[in-house]
């Protein structure tokens, strides 16, 4: 079940990993994400131009059709740089939203905004009690005229501090976690009535907490569509997520290696150590079911099998824990060079350590894999 | 687990009690006491247990030890690892106290050990190198005899709070053709000496506590050798046993066990399926304490009556580190989303963190404590010191 790549898709391959490699170099990132805004306007200028934007989109959105696969080809190549520019967040998140979901007028009037580097897009769906539930929404949404008016606080929302525009998602009807009430909105990051308390997450990144005030907001798909529709959204990001942190893992493992065949204590390489030896191949391992389990999930997502959402729990489990485990043994491994800010491998780490949180940690997602199982 | 205590032992342990809760400063309780306090504030409660005599109870009450039978010191400790006040400077207290007046001369001891029990000189521990970790014995740190001084050259890393210092205690080669244990000498130098510059190191979690050392031209008296010239060795092995004795740290991991508690209980919803997985992997670290609190109790009773612990000491290290590990780690996993968080350094109240107050530090103590299962002989040395001195393999 190896992935032939099509022609385009190397040739999509070979231009993220040269733009990367000549653009996104390790000491260039750490500038980067130590500057006032954080993340880099002309590195996302450079992305849309090379047309990494437009990739996953449909032809009739005005994208170049790539689908899930375009995507894994290309947070693959980012989590090997370690890219803090908000791809999952505009394109993935916010641009599959719009996609799915959008009247006419809706996609056209926002999708071009995204495919040509434009706008910047935040999901706002995390808040205070939800923890990973996306049915557990305090914020309000009420109807006025033909639009609404949105009331309450969003938190640890990713990428907030660099957008232009928000998807909120609002209760319009029912109680604090009924499924059935939750509605999403498109939201001006700039209106009246925002407010945001911006900070710098564990992986060098900016998000906020968002307080809405009489917000006005216009609705994206169907009143109390929304649990489902970002269900489907967190199977693509997942798919997303898991390729950045198979590209991390990739990394991590060739770092450790390489570090271990350089490294002398007692008079010889830490490598010619059977125990380190043997966690190295286990790492490998993980490597290789990660990378494989990455593939089947974006084979998957492009044909829309489904059993779709099932697996992409299951990867996100399976795939968090792998990357975990190397990222613990990479740390280790380089010894107190694996704990200094200055080498790429603890970076590596908190990277990981963040995507295992985002849209649910390794344990959440088993338990929906079981879950999902013993529903069926 | 409590002790069978007898009746002096009890009231001992009630006296202390009372000593922490009256005395500890209430300006040391900030959200994470390693980072957040200044040299002056972290000396507080120094300088309060100095004032009790309490400071130093390994040392031998000649030297300024309170003279603690070994249950009284593991009271001690234990009492106050539970109540979470901040441990006196273990590279001055429990690593270079003792090497000076186990080995040092009558000046030395004259001239160190008082400023070291009153917490007037802060002591820092050159013994890391860039090219020697876990393989201490190829320190290459040179000290080449001038007249009446040792001119010292070479690199210290990983050197906790060099910072702060007054003086440093090196490991230096003093014999560059003997074999590699042999030719080592522990020397004594003062931070403010011409050719000393401390350059910090920035860990994964942000913090500034560990820095490099360079030595250039230092010039450092021969009174200040320890002991004798490449006997060095023999002198950082004692103190490293020193070191590893006290790691086991059950009483911090009982006191985040019980803040792990109370955010769990916070955080998720009982009728939440996570909450049981949660009480199920805070019960097995539980029980992990439990069971290595007992090893402890076990090898006390044994050094009470004279035994001695042999490489116990590796086996607190490797468990002790990997429970706390495990404990930050799932602490950090219970706080959720707010584990995207993490507070920037220099730390500043001023500084908006999103989240509750007992989620504000979780991030960096996650990513801190990977450094346990490296430093002071990697978790792997540890597992080979019991499989070659215990198990004979």
């Amino acid at each position: 079940m190896d992935i032939q790549f099509t022609e385009e898709q190397e040739l999509l391959r070979s231009s993220v990993q040269r733009l990367l490699r000549d653009q996104y170099d390790f000491e260039t990132r750490r500038k980067v994400v130590a500057s006032e805004d954080g993340f880099s306007r002309a590195q996302w200028g450079a992305f849309a131009e090379l047309g990494l934007l437009a990739a996953p989109f449909s032809e009739d959105a005005g994208g170049l059709g790539g689908g899930p696969l375009s995507t894994m080809i290309i947070m693959h190549e980012f989590g090997r740089h370690l890219v803090v520019e908000p791809f999952v967040e505009t394109v993935v998140l916010a641009g599959g939203l719009i996609e799915h979901l959008g009247t006419p007028e809706q996609r056209q009037s926002f999708i071009p905004g995204i495919i040509d580097g434009a706008k910047i897009w935040a999901l706002a769906w995390t808040e205070r009690a939800s923890r990973f539930d996306f049915a557990n929404v305090a914020t309000k949404a009420r109807r006025e005229g033909g639009n609404y008016v949105l009331n309450g606080e969003k938190t640890m929302v990713i990428a907030a501090p660099w957008a232009d525009y928000l998807i909120v998602s609002a209760r319009t009807s029912g109680d604090d976690r009924d499924r059935g009430g939750v509605s999403l909105f498109v939201v001006d990051r700039r209106a009246t009535g925002i407010d945001l308390q911006s900070f710098k997450t564990i992986d060098g990144r900016r998000a906020a907490e968002i307080s809405l005030r009489e917000v006005r907001g216009q609705l994206l798909g169907g009143e109390g569509e929304g649990v489902a529709a970002l269900e489907a959204s967190r199977d693509r990001a997942i798919g997303a997520l898991c390729a950045e942190a198979v590209g991390a893992i990739g990394e991590l493992n060739a770092a450790t290696l390489d570090y271990s065949k350089t490294r002398k204590q007692f008079g010889t390489t830490i490598g010619s150590f059977q125990v380190l030896q043997h966690r190295m191949v286990d790492m490998f391992i993980a490597h290789q079911e990660a990378l494989s389990l990455m593939q089947h999930l974006s084979l998957n997502l492009s044909a829309g099998d489904p059993g779709l959402s099932r697996l992409a729990s299951g990867a996100k489990s399976k795939i968090g824990y792998a990357a975990k485990f190397v990222a613990d043994q990479s740390v280790q491994l380089h010894g107190g060079m694996g704990m200094t800010d200055e080498l790429n491998v603890g970076h590596y780490f908190k990277r990981i350590s963040s995507i295992n949180i985002q849209f649910g940690d390794p344990a959440f997602h088993v338990l929906r894999y079981a879950q999902l199982d013993a529903a069926a | 687990m409590e002790l069978n205590l007898s009746r002096e032992d009890a009231a001992f342990r009630d006296e202390v009690r009372t000593f922490i809760a009256e005395n500890y400063p209430a300006e040391m309780r900030v959200p994470n006491p390693e980072t957040d306090l200044t040299k002056e504030q972290s000396l507080l409660w120094h300088r309060i247990l100095h004032k009790k005599g309490w400071i130093a109870p390994l040392w031998p009450k000649e030297h300024g030890g309170p003279g603690w039978s070994v249950t009284q010191r593991f009271i001690f400790e234990r009492e106050t690892s539970r109540a979470g006040t901040l441990p006196p400077l273990a590279f001055s207290v429990t690593m270079v106290g003792p090497v000076i007046y186990t080995f040092g001369n009558e000046a030395q001891k004259q001239k160190f050990l008082p400023r070291i029990l009153s917490g007037e000189d802060w002591w820092c521990q050159g013994y890391s190198e860039p090219g020697s970790g876990s393989d201490l014995a190829t320190v290459r740190t040179k000290a080449v005899r001038d007249g009446d001084h040792y001119i010292v050259n070479g690199h210290k890393t990983w050197t906790t709070l060099a910072q702060h210092a007054d003086w440093i205690f090196c490991l230096v080669r003093t014999d560059p053709n003997a074999k590699p244990q042999s030719g080592i000498s522990f020397l004594l130098i003062d931070m403010t000496s011409p050719g000393v510059t401390v350059r910090p190191i920035i860990t994964i979690d942000g913090s500034h506590e560990v820095n490099d050392v360079f030595l250039e031209d230092v010039r450092v008296p021969i009174e200040n050798l320890v002991g004798e010239e490449n006997k060095g060795w023999t002198y950082a092995k004692f103190l490293l046993g020193n070191e590893r004795t006290s790691m086991a740290g059950i009483g911090r991991s009982t006191r985040y066990i019980g803040k792990l508690k109370q955010i769990v209980k916070a955080e998720i919803p009982v009728d939440d399926p996570a909450h049981l997985e949660f009480l199920r992997d805070i019960a097995r670290i539980e029980l992990d304490v439990l069971a290595l609190e007992a090893t402890e109790l076990r090898v006390v009773a044994q050094m009470a009556r004279g035994m001695d612990p042999g490489p116990a000491a590796s086996l607190f290290k490797i468990r002790g580190t990997e429970i706390f590990q495990n404990i930050t780690e799932l602490t950090h996993r219970a706080i959720g989303n707010f584990g995207l968080a993490i507070r920037e350094h220099p730390v500043s109240a001023n500084r908006f963190m999103p989240g509750p107050d007992y989620s504000h530090t979780a991030s960096e103590k996650y990513l801190n404590a990977r450094k346990l299962s490296i430093y002071g002989g990697s978790n792997e040395i540890q597992r080979n010191i019991i499989a070659k001195a215990v198990l004979g393999l």
